[in-house]
């Protein structure tokens, strides 16, 4: 004795935001049945356990034969099968877009091969996210990476008009588009205090200020390649470290600022030079598409890690970027205030965004 | 009449891949029409290809036009092997015959493939150019406009209506051919389904004629349906109600005296009217319904034997009681008048009506149910010897096997003939809310039909009633409207069957029976204490498996005490209700190799006209046992608190309370001169009724609280464990949750304020019993369960819209395979306004329905006064009725004065603890309603203001996302105005059973829409097994109703209902097949924007809902 056949099809499709997180998470019906009784969904339905069961049937059967349409979202809209009012439409297609911050920060960078997929198993493991979850947010990765990457325009403005997805969550995904076009490295131990809103953060202000497209917005692959003309420039910068005058006349300059100003002086005084030389060989090794991937690691290596053993403030960070920016503009030897300007203003921000424990 | 049709193909998109070398298709699309075709140019690797070709003309004749669709194949073109198909769309171009319906098809269509479902979509355009032709002779039927809806169709008035056609095809089926064996399941499924499209077209054709002839314009109730028999044969066969329908237009609506000549009216509005020969039956002249009888509900079967059909003899009354008091009024005046009607309606071969609901006035009395069945084996004698070669040509019936659809035609007759003769001795002459339906099993075949006998007023049914109008006034039934239906019909003394007749407790002159069941809705103007619900009879018989004859006399043997069984439940649910009269009742009997189900679905009201019904009394076989007494004495406690509770649940006040509460009083005066104020012109009718409800309101009482002591209660014994069993099964159908409510009638009586959320719904559950040794006890209850597991599904489900209502709740079961029980379901869901539903229909959403109605009634109304002489002047009938009225009344009173005065106090005390309860608790609700109508409001409103801001959080939290829902929508809308690929182009349709949509005014009828799919796989298991086979066939099927209304121009579908749901499945084998049928109206409707003035609250009430109506 058993039901064999149980189907419910409603000319508006019926969706229970509730289950569709739950089919989002991976949850099997039975699980998802257990969490939905957990919830208390039947205590003020007076319904019993068959009807979430059979309920709960029915939307995973509606979001599997939705999946295919979400994978081309800008179909939802013009589908005849499901009748969908478009603010459902959008919620649908943004939380099937949505990920965990957790499963990201793992693949992040990474190339979305198959043998990562293949490690998947691994990363849901240490993350506690579902395989089945992980598998849609690579593949949701992939696909929009696949996507983006041959289209020309802005990275950010081509995500969201082809996937339909909301401002923040298009960003989110130029990021993720970002990282992986150019490798960076994010898994190393160092790193990982980091979590993905900072890189993400990083990767707009990179996207927004050292892409091509940051310059000339008719280009192709504009934003997700470094400008390499300005890679070049910066190879200019290193005159900072190198000229013994001009890195003197630089440390007086920042120290005469910073004076009195903070309680970590002694200790700025005392780096001054290290922190320049790390600062400007990083911005002159940009060219090495190698060095390029370490970007993270050596920015927190030859800069943060040192600042922090020295307890310095955010303030005190604050303080002493801004210095040591503008008062290069005041060395009259130094001629390249524009890329020195452009390079600065975005280690300035992704230093800022990553100081923190 | 011949035309020219043409076809444009104008693009493709979504088309699936079917070169999997380049993940492109080389598409190209054949248009055929009869034998012609025409191709358009292969459009070279893409999968939205666009081929804007030229105008495919095709030169046809109308009775083509009218059987054929347009066919669209779309292709995949190969260079080397053959050209492998995509999908096939058929265009029913039906709606384009009529002037009045639509003029173009263009937009989307889904692309069918039987085996791999919808693939992709193709936009397509389609016109007709009709030559006008004076042929006499002529087949066809172009123009009669077809609608499923079962009443009136809204923005149109009745100026007749001619009454029963019916007509059905018959020829092979495509799947049961020799061929069969050697070609794909796509060619057959496709054989199959052209098939079915053409003639279902013939079969409309012919009926259209049928209509020509008896000189209307239109069928309404069309009610269309196959018979898959197998071996022997497939038949289309159809019933309708042919009328003549004028269109109202819609700004003037009820004052339009323009039309002076009712009979020139039809003919200028109906694209080619008849000509008017003198075939029409000349009805009777000058009569009236002045009549008080009883009735009951009579539901009987009888023989119909020839070759090898076999009998079902019974008789079965539903009424219970007996006794019956002996009326002196109905003399010889009521037979008379009966006669006349009589012989106006016995001039046709069946008076039968397929409406369910009328215009107010039509419906003079009800007797009851009628119903026969018939069991009938299919023979493949009457088989034609075909040809194979014309597998898909539709067969000349007249010249080949003109006996194939004369034996299906001659049952049906007999049939007929029985619920004729049947509502005959009722004292009625005519039936409505009929309906035909078949169940088949192998070779066996039930052959149902039901309806109600009712009494009309044949004003409708004349031609050129203008003339008799006079006579129709002076003898106008003083009956009010509210109570009129109820007063049996019969003579009292010459009853059909034992029943308790008392006098109607509304207006107190006419006699009533006890208990009243119909298959109609209730009539809009019937008065109705409390609120109404669904109630089920649900039965299962094992029977032998045997074969031919033998099979067939089990099952007529056994159909007698199902029906019995079927009655009895009803009626048992009905008393544990509390209520006395059964709307919409519809029994289905399905047949099955060991089992017969039985189903009876009604809408259980409380009548306020009718008696209230006594309570359940248990009674014990063996007195003695002390146990068994004591067991009595709980169960005894248990329906008591159960009728009790149904009480408080349906808010079933009986109505001497509503009298005696000084508040309630005046709401009822307040409501009635509101209804004075609100109609545009007080019509004499409705101060009558005015008048009558003041002196009944006070004379009700005497008889009320007379009665009070002598009200039979039902008995039920309990002699055995059989008894037990029932009793059990009584009281385990559980009342729906707190804020819902289900009727299988088209709306909830004693609902009023429908707010617009609606949600129309299919769902199919199929049920295998394994062991297989099953009593009919274990049998009954699992199909119990199943009913009830299903209902409590549908609240889980929309629990969202509470407060809502399950409207139209229809319920088919079949046994598809010997293990087997299909029950699918189609209703809808539409939410209400709390507020105002405890209030009496004061003004109100459907009322507006019914002025609507009353407005296709007024016409010829005011045509009477106009023209007929003083003497008939609205006025004097009134006073007519009033000075009749008076002494009767005021000897009553005074009685009512004296008799009651001790009772008084006591019984105050009571109402108005009653109700102050009552007004509590609905205050709470009120406020409870209110808050979260602000608490939206207001979520709105910060929605849109902070749009950006909300955005940035969207992602992250989860749950914020739902509270602000309306905002996703505009940001969405915004982003996709940006959008380079088009936006949205898909029209939102809506899907209803009802003939009508809440808070949306329907202004134009496009057309019947009737398609037919069949879905084959063999990959069952990769689809999702065969639950994710059905969900996605019913979801394209919903997909491809709504395409074809979209293209009509239409944004909603009324009276949609799924005829046929025939699924069969082999899992072993990775297999299965589904067919389906669904029928409805296509329509262009418009918000009601004229609300009423209780703005600000139903504005926002609106609002919310339509965010409800989406997030449904």
């Amino acid at each position: 004795m058993a039901v064999e056949l149980d189907v419910f099809v409603g000319n508006t499709t019926i969706m229970d935001e509730e289950v569709y997180q739950l089919w989002l998470d991976g949850y099997t019906v039975n699980d998802a049945v257990k969490v939905r009784m957990e919830g208390g969904v039947l205590d003020e339905c007076e319904a019993s356990a068959d009807v979430l069961l059979s309920d709960t049937m029915d939307q995973y059967r509606t979001f599997q034969m939705c999946e295919r349409l979400l994978h081309s979202p800008a179909k939802l809209a013009n589908q005849l099968l499901f009748q969908i009012p478009p603010h459902r439409q959008t919620v649908l297609i943004e939380r099937y877009y949505a990920f965990d911050d957790a499963f990201v920060r793992e693949v992040l960078g990474k190339k979305l091969s198959k043998g990562t997929k293949k490690d998947l198993d691994d990363i849901s493991a240490k993350t506690g996210v579902t395989l089945k979850s992980c598998r849609r947010q690579f593949d949701n990765f992939k696909r929009v990476f696949k996507v983006v990457e041959e289209l020309k325009g802005p990275l950010v403005e081509n995500i969201r008009q082809h996937f339909l997805l909301s401002d923040k969550l298009a960003r989110d995904y130029a990021a993720i588009v970002f990282f992986t076009n150019n490798r960076f490295e994010t898994g190393k131990r160092k790193l990982q205090y980091l979590t993905f809103q900072d890189f993400a953060f990083c990767a707009g202000q990179l996207i927004n200020n050292w892409t091509v497209g940051a310059v000339d917005n008719m280009v192709e692959d504009m934003d997700v390649d470094l400008d390499k003309e300005f890679l070049q420039e910066l190879k200019e910068l290193k005159i900072l470290i190198t000229d013994k005058d001009l890195l003197d006349q630089h440390k007086s300059l920042v120290c005469t600022a910073l004076r009195g100003k903070t309680k970590a002086f002694n200790e700025m005084e005392a780096n001054f030079k290290n922190l320049s030389r790390g600062l400007v060989n990083i911005a002159a090794k940009l060219t090495n598409t190698k060095d390029v991937r370490d970007f993270f690691i050596d920015l927190v290596e030859k800069f943060i890690e040192p600042c922090r053993s020295d307890r310095w403030t955010a303030a005190d960070m604050k303080l002493y970027l801004t210095h040591y920016t503008n008062s290069a503009h005041i060395l009259d030897t130094f001629k390249h205030q524009v890329v020195w300007d452009r390079y600065m203003g975005v280690i300035k921000s992704c230093i800022f965004k990553m100081y923190h424990d | 009449m011949p035309g020219k049709l043409k076809a444009k193909i104008v693009a493709g998109r979504h088309l699936p891949v079917m070169d999997r070398a380049s993940d492109l298709t080389d598409a190209f699309v054949e248009v055929k029409f009869g034998n012609t075709t025409f191709k358009t140019d292969v459009c070279h690797k893409s999968l939205n290809p666009q081929w804007n070709s030229e105008w495919f003309k095709f030169e046809v004749d109308d009775e083509d036009l009218q059987d054929e669709p347009l066919q669209i194949t779309v292709l995949d073109h190969d260079t080397y092997s053959a050209n492998d198909a995509i999908g096939k769309v058929y265009i029913d171009i039906d709606p384009l015959l009529c002037t009045e319906a639509a003029s173009v098809i263009s937009g989307w269509f889904p692309i069918y493939d039987t085996i791999h479902g919808i693939r992709g979509e193709i936009n397509v355009l389609v016109k007709v150019e009709l030559f006008n032709d004076l042929n006499r002779f002529r087949q066809s039927s172009c123009g009669v406009k077809f609608f499923c809806t079962t009443s009136i169709p809204r923005c149109y008035r009745a100026a007749m209506v001619h009454g029963f056609v019916e007509e059905l095809v018959v020829n092979e089926d495509p799947e049961y051919q020799w061929i069969d064996r050697i070609r794909t399941p796509r060619a057959s499924n496709e054989a199959r389904q052209r098939l079915i499209s053409l003639m279902s077209g013939e079969l409309q054709r012919k009926i259209g004629l049928k209509v020509l002839e008896m000189g209307g314009n239109a069928v309404v109730g069309y009610l269309q349906c196959f018979d898959l028999e197998g071996e022997s044969g497939l038949v289309v066969r159809a019933i309708g109600t042919a009328c003549t329908l004028d269109k109202v237009s819609s700004g003037s609506a009820p004052n339009t005296n323009t039309h002076v000549h009712p009979n020139t009216a039809p003919a200028s509005n109906a694209c080619n009217s008849p000509s008017k020969d003198g075939k029409e039956s000349p009805l009777a002249h000058g009569c009236r319904s002045t009549h008080n009888s009883p009735v009951h509900s009579v539901c009987s079967s009888q023989r119909l034997s020839q070759n090898f059909s076999v009998s079902v003899p019974t008789l079965i009354f539903t009424g219970m009681g007996s006794g019956g008091s002996a009326g002196k009024e109905a003399g010889p005046l009521k037979t008379l008048l009966r006669q006349h009607t009589q012989t106006a309606l016995e001039q046709r071969e069946f008076p039968f009506f397929t409406l369910t609901s009328f215009p107010p006035g039509f419906l003079v009395h009800v007797g009851g149910v009628v119903s026969a069945r018939s069991v009938k084996l299919l023979d493949r004698i009457h088989n034609p010897a075909l040809g194979n070669t014309r597998s898909y040509k539709l067969l000349d019936w007249n010249s080949v096997t003109a006996d194939e659809p004369e034996t299906r035609d001659a049952w049906w007759e007999e049939i007929r003939q029985e619920i004729k003769s049947h509502a005959k001795a009722l004292g009625c002459h005519a039936v409505v809310g009929y309906s035909e339906s078949t169940s088949i099993c192998e070779e066996v075949c039930i052959l149902s039909a039901s309806g109600t006998a009712a009494i009309l007023n044949p004003r409708y049914m004349r031609e050129g009633c203008l003339d008799i109008g006079s006579t129709d006034h002076r003898f106008e039934d003083p009956s009010p409207p509210s109570c009129g239906f109820c007063h049996i019909p019969y003579d009292e003394l010459n009853m059909p069957f034992p029943a308790q007749l008392t006098y109607c407790y509304h207006c107190r002159r006419q006699k009533v029976p006890d208990v009243l069941f119909t298959t109609i809705d209730l009539p809009s103007e019937a008065a109705v204490t409390g609120k109404g619900c669904l109630i089920q009879a649900r039965l299962c018989r094992l029977k032998k498996k045997a074969q031919g004859e033998v099979n067939a006399t089990a099952i007529s043997n056994l159909l007698p005490f199902m029906e019995y069984e079927l009655h009895t439940q009803l009626m048992n649910k009905l008393k544990l209700r509390n209520m006395n009269a059964l709307f919409g009742l519809h029994i289905q009997i399905s047949v099955g190799e060991n089992m017969l189900l039985g189903l009876a679905s009604a809408t259980g009201v409380y009548l306020t006209a009718l008696p209230a019904p006594g309570g359940i009394q248990i009674a014990g076989k063996t007195p003695g046992d002390l146990s068994n007494e004591h067991h009595i004495l709980t169960i005894q406690k248990r329906i008591n608190d159960t009728i009790a509770k149904n009480k408080e649940l349906y808010q079933i006040n009986p109505p001497k309370l509503f009298a005696l509460d000084p508040e309630v009083f005046c709401g009822i005066n307040m409501e009635l001169t509101e209804e004075g104020l609100g109609s545009p012109i007080p019509e004499p009718r409705q101060r009558s009724r005015l008048f009558r409800s003041h002196s009944e309101s006070s004379d009700e009482l005497s008889e009320l609280d007379l009665s009070h002591g002598k009200k039979d209660a039902f008995v039920l014994e309990i002699d055995d464990t059989d008894a037990v069993e029932d009793i059990h099964s009584l009281l385990t159908d559980a009342p729906p949750p707190t804020g819902f409510y289900s009727c299988n009638t088209e709306i909830m009586p004693g609902i009023y304020n429908w707010t617009s959320g609606i949600q129309m719904f299919t769902s199919v559950r199929v049920f295998r019993l394994s062991n297989a040794n099953l009593t009919n006890q274990g049998l009954n209850k699992i199909f119990t369960d199943l009913c009830e597991n299903l209902l409590k599904s549908f609240y889980f489900k929309l629990r969202s819209m509470i407060p809502c209502c399950l409207c139209h709740l229809n319920f088919t079961v079949a046994v598809p395979e010997e293990e087997l029980i299909q029950v699918a379901v189609t209703a809808v869901a539409m939410t209400f306004d709390k507020d105002q539903a405890q209030e009496k229909p004061a003004e109100k959403p459907i009322n507006k329905g019914s002025s609507e109605n009353e407005e296709q009634l007024q016409f010829p109304l005011e045509l009477c006064a106009d023209v007929s002489s003083a003497n008939t002047q609205p006025s004097s009938k009134v006073s007519g009725t009033v000075s009749l009225l008076t002494p009767a009344a005021k000897l009553c009173q005074n009685q009512l004065v004296m008799i009651h005065l001790p009772g008084v106090p006591e019984s105050t005390n009571v109402s108005s603890r009653a109700a102050s309860v009552d007004y509590g608790s609905f205050a709470d609700r009120c406020s409870t309603w209110l808050e979260l109508l602000r608490l939206k409001a207001h979520t709105i409103r910060r929605g849109s203001v902070k749009t950006s801001r909300r955005t940035q959080s969207l992602a992250h939290s989860v749950s914020s996302l739902e509270r602000c829902s309306p905002l996703p929508e505009g940001r969405s809308r915004s982003l996709r105005s940006s959008r380079s690929f088009g936006g949205s182009s898909v029209t939102v349709v809506k899907m209803t059973p009802l003939s009508f949509l809440p808070g949306i005014r329907i202004i134009k009828y496009l057309g019947i829409i009737n398609m037919f799919f069949i879905r084959e796989t063999t990959s069952l298991r990769e689809e999702g097994g065969v639950s994710g086979f059905l969900h996605s066939f019913i979801a394209e099927v919903f997909a491809m109703v709504r395409a074809h209304v979209a293209a009509l121009g239409g944004n909603a579908v009324v009276s949609y209902s799924m005829k046929e749901c025939v699924l069969m499945e082999n899992p072993n084998k990775n297999q299965a097949q589904c067919l389906i049928n669904v029928s409805g109206d296509a329509v262009i409707c418009v918000r009601e924007t004229d609300q009423e003035p209780t703005a600000s609250m139903t504005n926002i009430g609106q609002t919310c809902c339509s965010a409800n109506d989406g997030a449904t």
